[in-house]
């Protein structure tokens, strides 16, 4: 049984201008110890999807489901005080951007500190011995030194192995990290890239991975689930997608590495991501799509089956003699 | 730290002698001749009026006059007030703990109140508490004080019978002041039913008083603490499954008292603005009471003197809070 298991999770926002639909029928499982990414262009629903399994949307977001199941607990029916229990213990989420994720008025050390006494319950010298072994296993020098540190006395790459340990604090069996290396300078994010690796070896934690970047996922992820405007339009494993991308959108994310292109300049995909107000009617990426013709901008394209990645598209590229002309 | 505190006292060099000429200046800008109102209804011959005028030095002119207190300032003589005679510093110091215990409490109940209104309000945003949080607050602010202490006479004092209508405490206790804070010095003095009848002349001054600051502190409240609540590390906090009494009191308040402390502090000016007005209404013996009497009688030694050393409160006032930020935004101290 996987770990974690989402069906036709949808999170829609009441704004002033009516409902948006930014996460719209999304199917995801986690196996334990696996590291699944997710990938998709700025305000693809990545964030916001796994925002909704946190439940820490804001209110004015409405998140239905067919099922939300985590470690063998139903998150669609519980209450508050049990989602607490859950949430920052056994799922824990990091962030984008470590120097304002953090408490300005704290020190780090009462920050990590804080999480081991809510939910582990260990007292003041079990959970200093704790923070100061945390530190180390996230690579932070001088552990007993920095525990005293606030968050604006350190680096954006340092403040970021903080958010790590404090996640990592109390063990849990999945870690969300939202695009936590974009913040950061290369040769840093390559080392926090490394740093969760390891430590999902260590402690066989399941990783889900959100970024917009397709070397990243090439260097990490074991499966990857494309999301493009709120859907879910192609998952399979990282091999076989680098190897055979099915949905064109997929492919002009690939096109668009450093390492595939042909040419001079790097191909770009054209146009954005339709946002709340130009909604097409058919296959949601056809506006930006080479391939697209009449039946596409009309009709929106169910997922297909395993075999093919379960891809939204009516021309699956690499799909055996059904391939797009 | 230390430098700092040096720098900002140097600063206070300029505003101390814009005060002395502003104090100095306001109460012989008012009509009224202190002579005259000294000798009453009975009046006085030209030759007394003369003699007074010269014992006085109001004969001299005015800068004379004003170069004269201003090197007395300095040498920490404050001058002999023309009606009791007694130096200005000793009166005011004998009043002064009578104003800034009531201040004081008067700001812990704003404090008290309006921290937990604010943050309420905020969390509930736009809701039902919200809502009824900011229109009391607004009222509570734009209540005029007199009105608002003779109300709260009426019912509290007047049909309920429940407080004192004036002083600091009942006629029948008498005992030592050391400290002069009737709270203290109740206590100490053991008498019993002292202490209680201390509280029971408090409260309405109290309430009066800490009114307009409560109402102040509580929107400066909610509005930084809407500002916190949207922060990347309330979210921090969110993730990590804390109880939102946690989030909202200790992760985002903290945050918020840096504005509200600021607030806080300016009401102190307001605060003894409004002492005046109400230990006049309930005959409360603190400075406010004496500058308003003082100011009647046209005694130029008092009143010069007594708003010096009130502005000289507010700015050490000011320098503490100053200081304050440093300790609760511990980002600030940088710089
Ligand atoms: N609180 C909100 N209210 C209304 N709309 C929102 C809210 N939060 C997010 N959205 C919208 O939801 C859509 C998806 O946002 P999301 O943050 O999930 O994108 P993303 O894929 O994480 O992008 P990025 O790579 O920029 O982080 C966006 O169009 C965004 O504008
Ligand atoms: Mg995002």
């Amino acid at each position: 049984m996987s770990l974690l298991r989402i069906r036709n999770l949808s999170v829609a926002f009441s704004t002033s201008s009516g409902a948006f639909r930014a996460v719209d029928a999304v199917d995801l499982d986690v196996d334990e110890g696996e590291i699944l990414a997710i990938v998709g262009e700025s305000g693809s629903g990545k964030s916001v999807s796994m925002l909704a399994l946190m439940g820490l949307l804001p209110w004015t977001a409405n998140v239905t489901a067919d099922e939300i199941t985590f470690d063998g607990k139903d998150l669609l029916r519980i209450d508050t005080a049990g989602r607490r229990k859950i949430v920052g213990n056994d799922l824990a989420m990091i962030f984008q951007e470590p120097m304002s994720a953090l408490n300005p008025c704290f020190t780090v050390g009462w920050q990590i500190k804080e999480a081991l006494r809510y939910h582990l319950g260990l007292d003041r010298t079990a959970r200093h011995r704790r923070a100061i072994e945390l530190f180390e296993q996230v690579g932070i020098p001088d552990p007993e030194k920095r525990l005293s540190a606030f968050p604006h006395q350190m680096s954006g790459g340092m403040n970021q192995r903080v958010m790590i340990a404090m996640s990592i604090a109390c063990k849990p069996k999945l870690l969300i990290a939202d695009e936590p290396t974009t913040a950061l300078d290369v040769t840093i994010q390559a080392q926090i890239l490394d740093l969760l690796a390891e430590l999902r070896n260590e402690t066989g934690m399941g990783l889900v991975l959100i970024t917009h970047d397709m070397g990243v996922v090439a260097e990490t992820a074991e499966r990857v689930s494309v999301q493009y405007a709120g859907q879910k339009i192609e998952e399979q494993t990282a091999a076989k997608l680098f190897d055979k991308p099915h949905h064109p959108y997929t492919a002009a994310l690939l096109d668009a590495l450093p390492e595939r292109s042909t040419e001079r300049l790097l191909p770009t995909i054209p146009g954005v991501v339709p946002g709340q107000f130009d909604r097409p009617t058919g296959c949601l990426f056809s506006p930006r799509c080479k391939l697209a013709d009449a039946l596409c901008k009309t009709t929106p394209p169910m997922p297909a089956g395993k075999e093919l990645g379960e891809v939204r598209c009516h021309y699956p590229l690499h799909a055996g003699e059904r391939i797009a002309s | 730290m230390l430098n700092y505190v040096i720098g900002r006292l140097l600063t206070f060099v300029p505003t101390f002698v814009g005060v002395t000429l502003i104090s100095f200046g306001f109460i012989r800008v008012l009509p009224g001749d202190p002579i005259i109102v000294m000798a009453g209804e009975r009046g006085l011959t030209d030759e007394r009026y003369a003699e007074l005028e010269a014992q006085f030095g109001f004969d001299r002119p005015i800068y004379e006059q004003f170069w004269e207190y201003l090197t007395g300032v300095l040498q920490g003589d404050l001058g002999n007030s023309f009606v009791t005679k007694r130096p200005v510093w000793d009166e005011f110091f004998a009043l002064f703990p009578a104003t800034l215990e009531l201040s004081v409490c008067a700001m812990i109940f704003a404090v008290l109140l309006g921290l937990p209104a604010g943050v309420i309000a905020a969390v509930n945003r736009g809701k039902f508490y919200d809502r009824a949080l900011m229109s009391t607050a607004l009222i509570g602010y734009s209540m005029p004080i007199f009105w608002w202490a003779l109300l709260l006479i009426i019912v509290f004092s007047g049909n309920l019978q429940w407080t004192p209508v004036s002083g600091r405490i009942d006629l029948i206790y008498y005992f030592p002041d050391p400290t002069g804070f009737m709270l203290i010095d109740s206590l100490r003095s053991g008498q019993s039913g002292a202490f209680t009848s201390a509280v029971r002349h408090l409260v309405l001054p109290t309430i009066v008083l800490g009114t307009i600051p409560l109402a102040v502190i509580a929107r400066q409240t909610r509005s930084a603490m809407l500002e916190v609540l949207g922060e990347d590390y309330i979210r921090t906090a969110r993730a990590k499954g804390l109880t939102s009494g946690r989030i909202n009191g200790i992760h985002a308040l903290r945050n918020a008292l840096i504005p509200v402390i600021t607030v806080i502090g300016l009401s102190v000016g307001t605060l003894l603005a409004g002492a005046i007005l109400t230990e006049t209404i309930f005959s409360w013996p603190g400075i406010g009471k004496w500058m308003v009497d003082s100011i009647f009688r046209r005694d130029y030694p008092v009143v010069q003197g007594g708003l010096l050393l009130i502005a000289v409160a507010v700015m050490i006032v000011n320098l503490t809070v100053d200081m304050l930020y440093g300790v609760i935004n511990p980002k600030i101290r940088k710089r």
